[in-house]
């Protein structure tokens, strides 16, 4: 699998740092290297937060996400910073409520209704961090269920971990959901092509 | 508690603390250290220990090196305005020989300056941050996993040498998270008691070794410990015929034990014409240019001085004639110290004190500028 | 009048290093024959000071003793009453060296209210350096710092003391020697942070800047502006000695054990 690197951004308070803890566990647990790093600002609570992770067989050198495979983007903030310049190959998921404006991408582009779902099973927004991190992990395709599964359950805040597993499984589900779909144009656009 | 597991640098120092034995923390709280005196003050009463929270800094290295003298190891952790106040102090455990280790966790200076943001900038100020000619170590983890190893060794160091020493981070290592794998076994030093009776111990002994046994207060060895330059009884002194021995074992104690003291990592120096030269966060940029440079046939490689004070300069001293780049995150401060090795021909540098940690493309471009290929 | 004491001593640094006529000899002799009251244990006391005349003492003393950097006599003890709360730590510091440059960590002890019997040398100057004003240098008094009379007021640190939550302070002087003595033995006995003033005179340094001829002057005036407690004040400069404060509150290293036995006993 070579070396994936995953930039999560959003909002600072969204959790994201948490995620980002999680699915650098999860790739210890499926026996890879990592390394999960975050920029930090003054404020815990608002502005755009961006959190790191690379997961890979070899070791990781240099630790920081320059060209990221996977962004996910949570706030219109974070998209204007972070998710503007990205590689072609690179796959952008964004939430299709806090993130409404946004530059035509041909391929590659997610925009899924993460916070529509953690509303709407858990009323309220809490979670929407497990269920984002649900949905990157699947949509990355490189880790098992299994892997996140173990680290939402070792790292979820107290009390909180029965609607955390839930939120992952629902995000999980909404991620393959998601690429199959993609996949289906994706040759639908192939077959028009030839 | 798995195995590997996912930790972050700050985190591992903590852990590295208690595996080495540590029972005593004082601190202040200061960004980007403070998750060691979180995890301390939530550990060591559950291991019969003590967290305090000093009032400052200064205080903190007071507290430590009393409780070092009761035969406890003590930690304490900082960044760069903490570590300014710590050095009065640091001074004291220097002249006092009293073992306990400071780490800093490098930001961006001087003053408040960049206070979440990495930075390289107090290598000079470890080494020679508090005042007169006095000896010292200081050694930079560049991993998650070194930042658990390396707190052990500097415990072990400080203990075996009766020596304060620092363990100089960065932001970069300090908050990033990566596997780490606790050894099954580690060795553990501790420091040397007497073994003569209370009234023929000297705690200031100037025997071969070097350094002098220690006895614990409130063991039965009832002595002095003073700052004020001092007899080998430790009483104070100002009588040249003392204070000249004194001060000769105090500044070259650590000479005979070099070997054993400075550590480096040497990557593909063999065949390199191009040595990088770099430590903490810039090793993990240099590493990653080493490697792409590498595959376009560039014969790179990698000096990372562990222990950055005593710095060493016999091991470095073996590739007289090479080219050196000293990757580093500020304006030169090891760099300076190479060029005093080889002279500023041989020495080229790469710096960033903007914050920001310096990139593998930022070492490659400076690398195929300095290779002839 | 050594005798009964000099086991306490290590005999072989004496003489001291103390101006004739300095009241910190006396002081030290009162605060050793407490020691020597409360049978402590030699091998069990600490003495901690900080930088300045007074500070000299633990050097000429037979017990564990640390001679620190100047202000942070308070810290050092902390940590070695933190570390092992067995050992009793006695805190030997001047008006300049506690109330000055270590009068963050004096109030600091003070509020954690930490098990240290800690004494304060009141001489009203930097002797050791030869006579500039302190924090505790009396309004319009001479120093080499205020060659023309103080302007600064200064601390009243027993007061400091008690409003930062020390829960013990009292006041006796060089020449009230034998009240001393009884005071630092009631300074051990409270658990918490204790302070005893003990002023001193300081001829070479501060008597002959204000108008005292002759160290028996000092010790006169010493005499003449002490009163006790429910006495009237009859002059500005008067003082009480005695007790002048107690109270009760949770000393820090035994709530620190409770802390840790609380955390067995959630563990098991």
């Amino acid at each position: 699998m070579a070396m994936q690197k995953f930039l999560l951004t959003g909002t600072g308070g969204q959790g994201l740092i948490l995620a980002a803890i999680m699915l650098a566990e999860a790739g210890i647990y499926a026996g890879q290297n990592v390394a999960q790093s975050q920029s930090y600002g003054p404020e815990a609570r608002g502005g755009a937060s961006r959190a790191e992770v690379i997961i890979g067989d070899e070791d990781i050198y240099y630790p920081k996400v320059e060209r990221p495979d996977f962004v996910l983007t949570l706030s219109q903030e974070a998209y204007k910073k972070y998710g503007l310049h990205l590689d072609e190959e690179a796959i952008l998921i964004v939430d299709d409520t806090q993130v409404t404006e946004v530059k035509p991408r041909s391929k590659n582009f997610y925009s899924l209704p993460i916070t529509k779902a953690v509303r709407a099973h858990f009323g309220s927004e809490q979670s929407a961090n497990v269920l984002a991190l649900g949905v990157v992990a699947s949509i990355s395709g490189y880790l098992s269920m299994d892997n996140v599964l173990q680290s939402v359950k070792h790292r979820a805040p107290k009390g909180t971990t029965e609607q955390n597993i839930k939120a992952l499984e629902i995000g999980w589900k909404m991620g393959l959901k998601a690429g199959e779909n993609q996949e289906n144009k994706h040759c639908q656009n192939e077959g028009d092509e030839s | 508690m798995s195995n590997p597991k996912l930790m972050q640098g700050n985190e591992a120092v903590a852990e590295g603390a208690l595996a080495a034995g540590v029972l005593f923390y004082a601190g202040y709280p200061i960004t980007p250290s403070t998750e060691i005196a979180e995890k301390m003050a939530e550990r060591l009463p559950l291991v019969g220990g003590s967290f305090i929270q000093m009032e400052d800094e200064i205080g903190s290295m007071a507290a430590i090196i009393g409780a070092s003298l009761t035969g406890l190891k003590a930690l304490t952790a900082t960044s760069g305005p903490g570590f300014s106040l710590m050095q009065e102090n640091l001074g004291y455990a220097v002249a006092t020989e009293v073992p306990c280790v400071v780490v800093n966790v490098q930001r961006g200076g001087p003053s408040t300056g960049l206070p979440t943001s990495p930075a390289q900038a107090d290598v000079m100020q470890a080494r020679w941050g508090t005042h007169g000619d006095h000896p010292i170590i200081a050694i930079t983890p560049s991993t998650v996993q070194e930042c658990y190893l390396l707190t052990v060794i500097a415990f072990n160091l400080s203990e075996e040498y009766r020596i304060p020493v620092i363990l100089l981070m960065d932001e970069v290592i300090g908050h990033l998270r990566e596997k780490v794998v606790l050894p099954d076994q580690l060795t553990i030093v501790n420091r040397k008691g007497p073994d003569v009776p209370p009234g023929e111990y000297l705690p200031y002994e100037n025997d071969d070794s070097m350094i002098p046994a220690m006895a614990n207060f409130g063991d039965g060895y009832r002595y002095h410990v003073t700052g004020l330059t001092h007899n080998q009884k430790g009483l104070p002194t100002g009588n040249p015929e003392v204070t000249k021995p004194f001060m000769q074992r105090l500044t070259q104690k650590l000479n005979p034990y070099l070997d054993r003291i400075q550590m480096v990592e040497e990557v593909l120096l063999e065949d390199a014409d191009l040595i990088l030269i770099a430590y903490g966060c810039s090793a993990r940029s240099a590493m990653e240019a080493l490697h792409i440079a590498r595959g376009r046939g560039l014969k790179v490689g990698l000096f990372r001085p562990i222990t950055i004070w005593p710095f060493p300069q016999k091991q470095l001293e073996k590739y007289v004639g090479r080219k050196f780049l000293v990757v580093e995150m500020n304006t030169g401060q090891l760099a300076g110290e190479i060029e005093r090795i080889f002279g500023n021909k041989a020495v080229e540098r790469l710096n960033r004190i903007d914050g920001e940690l310096i990139t593998p493309k930022e070492v490659l471009e400076k690398i195929g500028g300095l290779c002839n290929v | 009048m050594f005798n009964d004491i000099a086991q306490y001593f290590r005999t072989d640094t004496l003489p001291h290093i103390w101006c004739p006529g300095c009241g910190i000899g006396t002081i030290t002799a009162a605060i050793v024959r407490a020691i020597k009251t409360l049978q402590l244990d030699q091998n069990k006391v600490i003495f901690v000071s900080g930088i300045g005349c007074s500070s000299r003492m633990p050097g000429y003393l037979d017990f564990n003793t640390i001679h620190t950097t100047h202000g942070r006599a308070l810290p050092f003890a902390t940590g070695i009453k933190a570390a092992r709360p067995e050992l009793d730590v006695f805190v030997i510091m001047g008006d300049g060296d506690s109330t000055a440059i270590g009068g963050n960590h004096l109030i600091h002890a003070s509020r954690r209210n930490i098990d240290l019997t800690a004494i304060v040398i009141n001489n009203s100057i930097y002797g050791m350096t030869g006579g500039q004003t302190s924090p505790l240098t009396p309004h319009d008094k001479r120093g080499t710092t205020s060659p023309f009379g103080n302007l600064e007021r200064p601390f009243q640190v027993l007061e400091l003391a008690k409003a930062a939550g020390a829960t013990y302070g009292a006041r006796a002087t060089a020449f009230h020697n034998q009240l001393l003595t009884k005071l630092v033995i009631d300074a051990y006995n409270n658990s918490g942070f204790s302070l005893v003033e003990a002023i001193s005179q300081c001829p070479v340094s501060y008597g002959r800047r204000n108008k005292f001829k002759t160290p028996a002057d000092m010790l006169l005036w010493q005499k003449e502006h002490a009163y006790k407690a429910g006495q009237r004040i009859g002059h500005e400069d008067d003082f009480e000695i005695g007790e002048i404060f107690r109270s009760e509150a949770p000393e820090y290293t035994k709530e620190y054990d409770k802390l840790r036995q609380r955390l067995k006993e959630v563990s098991r």
